[in-house]
């Protein structure tokens, strides 16, 4: 069995500490999203000691834990109940936590149709950079009373509050998921998952990787079977790994030494022309780039298109790849870490 | 009755002097000072709660709007942001003292585009216009409040708004992809667009139900979904409320995501029945309705499980719509419900809590006994499935003390909502009617952090003042929503 544990109080009290003698923390879980946060300076307040399920109520479809607590253990105790976390988060290694997940705000290749992490957020826990334990949003559906700060969380990578505990809607597994596999070039299937996503079928990922396009239905055995019948394609065998891959970046695409890029654009951008490797997942809104292409080059390219392109992963680069903000959007973005963290403790990247 | 904060007293401008300025930059019909031109402005839909505003500007572009900011800013006067004014926690309640800027004006429908299936639209845009622009692509804007014929897509992001079938398709914040604001000071900033994500901290929920306290929205981009093949509604009835809330909690559970989950009690299906022969059973003491939407070949998968659930579950009758009209007929006694109590009653409120769906059988009981222990009548008629109440209050406030006791009674079901582990308000807002019971469900830190955030956007606070968080001097009694006489202010639209 785990050793749960609230600490909450322990690390209220360091960062009140640390707030009183402007020192710095650097919030850690189990690192396995610091190759993307880069070196945060100052003193380590591990929250890893700080887990377990708090509450989870399959027929009220939420479930709250500590921040700690390991995804595995979240994944497991909601498969038990035939249910599971809609925005199919990618773990980037066994040991990822809830909080780490959550202040990522990483999803995987169920987003477009299912949601983002942010949006099964309904409440969080959460440390000021006071050392102030507060609580915001809570476990029900729908909550519009004062600003929603939970969401504010999801993403933030700790730089506003340290996560205590977060609660999320969950969703019942679908009956059956089948995935379709169809030959065709990155420009044809750009206009066939976007095609496809405006009609009303039970999608749930659709992605292009090596030539061909894969898509899968999520739904009632008579639903999916339905739809196979309406689209045609090959059924994939194991497509469960094959979704899994491509979420933790596990497929080849992902092993080479070129910096990977991660382009965010509106979904039915035809192929955008930059030397490089592409991946297309979520319905055409999320591309993945190898390329050494200069980063200049393609930040200028992707707002082109409206869009903006993040420095995912790179053997020669230390920190976070910040995104370029208006500078309209710099100063409150300042502002709402003053706000927040007041003293300026909570995760500062080093260098 | 709770009235909004006072601002810390300054010397009010000259008012004919602000008038000219705002002329300069404003077409002469953009800038109402006269108190007949004034009155229409006094109130949103919560009308119990009135206040003429000093000046009301009416921009056309975000160039002026952004100017009438700046100099507001400058001299120090408040503004207050109104879309259509269907509000029903007077977030658009007006200041004396201050400038209600109006976004009526911000009609346009910016773009469509079919192949990323988004909108984009100025804020004054109504709700109902965005589906029915997008209709002929055979796509639609999901959040459906009742009041969509008149609320504008400002207002519903303002509010995070929701509507019936938000359990299935998700509330505003889960629909919108792009903002731009103008902060008080006039910058404009865009957030997001047609991608699924922007850089930084997600300003873009922040936004959303913000209750026009930390910017001021002249643009939206939406999402727009595909229109359901096929959509279908199941009918249950019970013979108590304790067995349909279990029936509420049972079906989630057991896997399905239904497009709508409502719940009416026997007080509001007898009224519903009278009003619109709605051909509800009419002794049972609670109904559901239950609609499943997706491919035709779903839906009927669906519906003979939910129907066997519900039999479980105890219901005494299950019936199933046998065609479209059927189903609209089914959804027109719902939908008539508020107009049918109101017929009844002289006076109700309408209180917005919403509860973990387990609690809803014990709480509708701890409801009625509340009923009896004032000696008022109440109506239950809401989203289930969300967990969403929406109790409505009949009195007569021209019976002495009975407006005094409807609304401690509200008070006491908020309070009820927030023991179980609930919230004071779903979609509503909290605007100057909650805001008191805001000191409830937050403690005084947690309200300490809510006014640095709107100080990181407003530093003087000149933004909708004294709304939707109170001041920790100010935590003492409840608010609620008042509707006079049994008439809302827009009588012909759909209720909640
Ligand atoms: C009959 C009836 C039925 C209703 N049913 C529902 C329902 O089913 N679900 C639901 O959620 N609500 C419902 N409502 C409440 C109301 O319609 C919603 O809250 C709606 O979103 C308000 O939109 P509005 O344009 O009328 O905003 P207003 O009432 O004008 O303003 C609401 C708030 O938003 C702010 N605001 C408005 N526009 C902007 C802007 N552009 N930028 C910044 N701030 C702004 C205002 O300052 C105010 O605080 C109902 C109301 C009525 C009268």
């Amino acid at each position: 069995m785990t050793n749960n544990a609230d600490i909450s109080q322990k690390l209220a009290d360091a960062v009140r500490e640390a707030a009183a003698n402007h020192a710095l923390l650097a919030i850690q879980g189990n690192g396995t999203k610091a190759f993307y946060t880069g070196a945060l300076s100052g003193t380590p307040l591990d929250v890893t000691g700080h887990r377990g399920v708090v509450s989870y109520e399959p027929t009220e479809l939420v479930i709250t834990a500590r921040a700690g607590t390991p995804l595995a253990e979240i994944e497991a105790a909601l498969a038990e109940r035939g249910q599971m976390l809609g925005f199919e988060p990618p773990y980037f290694g066994e040991a990822a936590t809830l909080g780490g997940t959550i202040a990522c705000g990483f999803s995987g290749p169920r987003r477009p149709y299912a949601g983002a992490a942010r949006d099964f957020v309904l409440g969080a826990k959460i440390i000021n950079g006071k050392g102030e334990i507060l609580r915001f949003g809570g476990q029900v559906m729908k909550n519009v009373a004062g600003f929603d700060v939970s969401r504010l969380m999801v993403g933030a990578f700790g730089t506003l509050g340290v996560l205590l505990e977060v609660s999320l809607k969950v969703l019942p597994k679908p009956a059956r998921e089948l995935t379709l596999a169809f030959e065709m070039n990155a420009a044809e299937a750009v206009k066939q998952m976007n095609a496809w996503a405006a009609q009303p079928l039970p999608l749930s990922a659709a992605c292009h990787a090596d030539d061909t396009l894969y898509f899968r239905l999520s739904g009632t055995e008579s639903g999916v079977r339905a739809a196979q019948a309406k689209l045609g394609g090959n059924a994939v065998e194991n497509s469960e790994r094959f979704w899994r891959e491509i979420r933790e970046h596990r497929l080849n695409f992902f092993q080479n030494g070129s910096p990977l890029w991660r382009l965010s654009i509106p979904s039915a951008t035809p192929p955008i022309d930059l030397p490089g490797k592409w991946l297309t997942d979520w319905g055409g809104a999320q591309r993945w780039l190898k390329s050494d292409t200069p980063a200049a080059d393609i930040r200028q390219e992707t707002e082109e298109v409206g869009g903006h392109a993040t420095l995912f992963r790179s053997l020669n680069q230390k920190r976070a790849p910040l995104a370029v903000l208006s500078p309209g959007l710099i100063s409150l973005h300042r502002q709402l870490k003053l706000a927040f963290d007041p003293h300026a403790v909570l995760n500062a990247n080093s260098g | 009755m709770s009235q909004p904060q006072p601002i810390p007293a300054r010397t009010l401008p000259d008012k004919a002097a602000v008038a000219r300025a705002l002329r300069q930059f404003l077409p002469p019909a953009g800038v109402l000072t006269d108190e007949e031109d004034l009155r229409p402005y006094e109130c949103d839909g919560l009308t119990a709660y009135r206040k003429l505003p000093w000046i009301v500007v009416l921009p056309d572009t975000i160039e002026q709007a952004s100017r009438v900011l700046r100099l507001c800013d400058e001299r120090n006067i408040p503004v207050v942001a109104r879309g259509a004014g269907t509000g029903l926690s007077g977030g658009a309640l007006p200041l004396e003292d201050g400038v209600l800027l109006s976004l009526s004006k911000f009609t346009r429908i910016l773009e469509i585009d079919p192949e990323n299936r988004t909108a984009t639209l100025e804020p004054g845009v109504r709700n109902l216009a965005i589906t029915e622009a997008a209709a002929p692509l055979g796509l639609y804007y999901a959040p459906d409040p009742s009041s969509q014929i008149a609320c504008s897509i400002g207002g519903n992001v303002a509010e995070n708004a929701g509507g019936v079938h938000c359990l299935k398709y998700g509330l505003t914040v889960h629909n919108v992809l792009g903002l731009k604001f103008l902060t008080m000071d006039g910058e404009l900033i865009t957030l997001g667009g047609k991608t699924l994500d922007s850089p930084g901290y997600d300003l873009l929920a922040l936004l959303t139900g913000s209750e026009g306290m930390l910017g001021v929205i002249v643009e939206i981009t939406v999402k727009l979904l595909p229109k359901p093949e096929y959509a279908q509604v199941v009918l249950a009835a019970f013979d108590s409320v304790e067995k349909a809330g279990e029936a509420v909690a049972t079906v989630i559970a057991s896997g399905f995501i239904p497009s709508g989950l409502e719940m009416m009690d026997n007080f509001a299906i007898r009224a519903v029945n009278e009003y619109a022969r709605a051909g509800y059973p009419n002794e049972a003491a609670a109904i559901l309705l239950c609609e499943l939407d997706g491919t035709a070949e779903e839906v009927a998968e669906g519906i003979v499980q939910v129907r066997e659930l519900l039999l479980g579950r105890g219901a005494t009758e299950v019936r199933a719509s046998r065609d479209e009209a059927e189903r609209l007929k089914f959804w027109a006694g719902r939908k008539n419900a508020f107009p049918a109590v109101g017929r009844i009653a002289r006076d109700y409120y309408c209180m917005d809590g919403t509860i973990p769906r387990k609690h809803i059988g014990q709480v509708l009981t701890a409801i009625g006994k509340l009923s009896q222990e004032y000696g008022l009548p109440v109506a239950n008629v809401f989203h289930a499935g969300d967990g969403n109440l929406h109790p409505l209050i009949l009195y007569d406030a021209n019976q002495p003390g009975q407006l005094a006791r409807a609304e401690e009674f509200g008070g006491r079901i908020l309070e009820l909502c927030v023991a179980v582990g609930g919230t004071i308000t779903g979609e509503h807002g909290v605007g100057v009617e909650k805001i008191n019971q805001m000191c409830v469900q937050f403690t005084q830190e947690e309200l300490a952090q809510f006014h640095a955030l709107k100080a990181a956007f407003d530093p003087k606070g000149l933004l909708n003042p004294g709304k939707a968080v109170p001041k920790p001097a100010r935590c003492a009694e409840f608010g609620r929503m008042h509707v006079h006489g049994g008439k809302l202010k827009f009588p012909e639209m759909e209720r909640f």
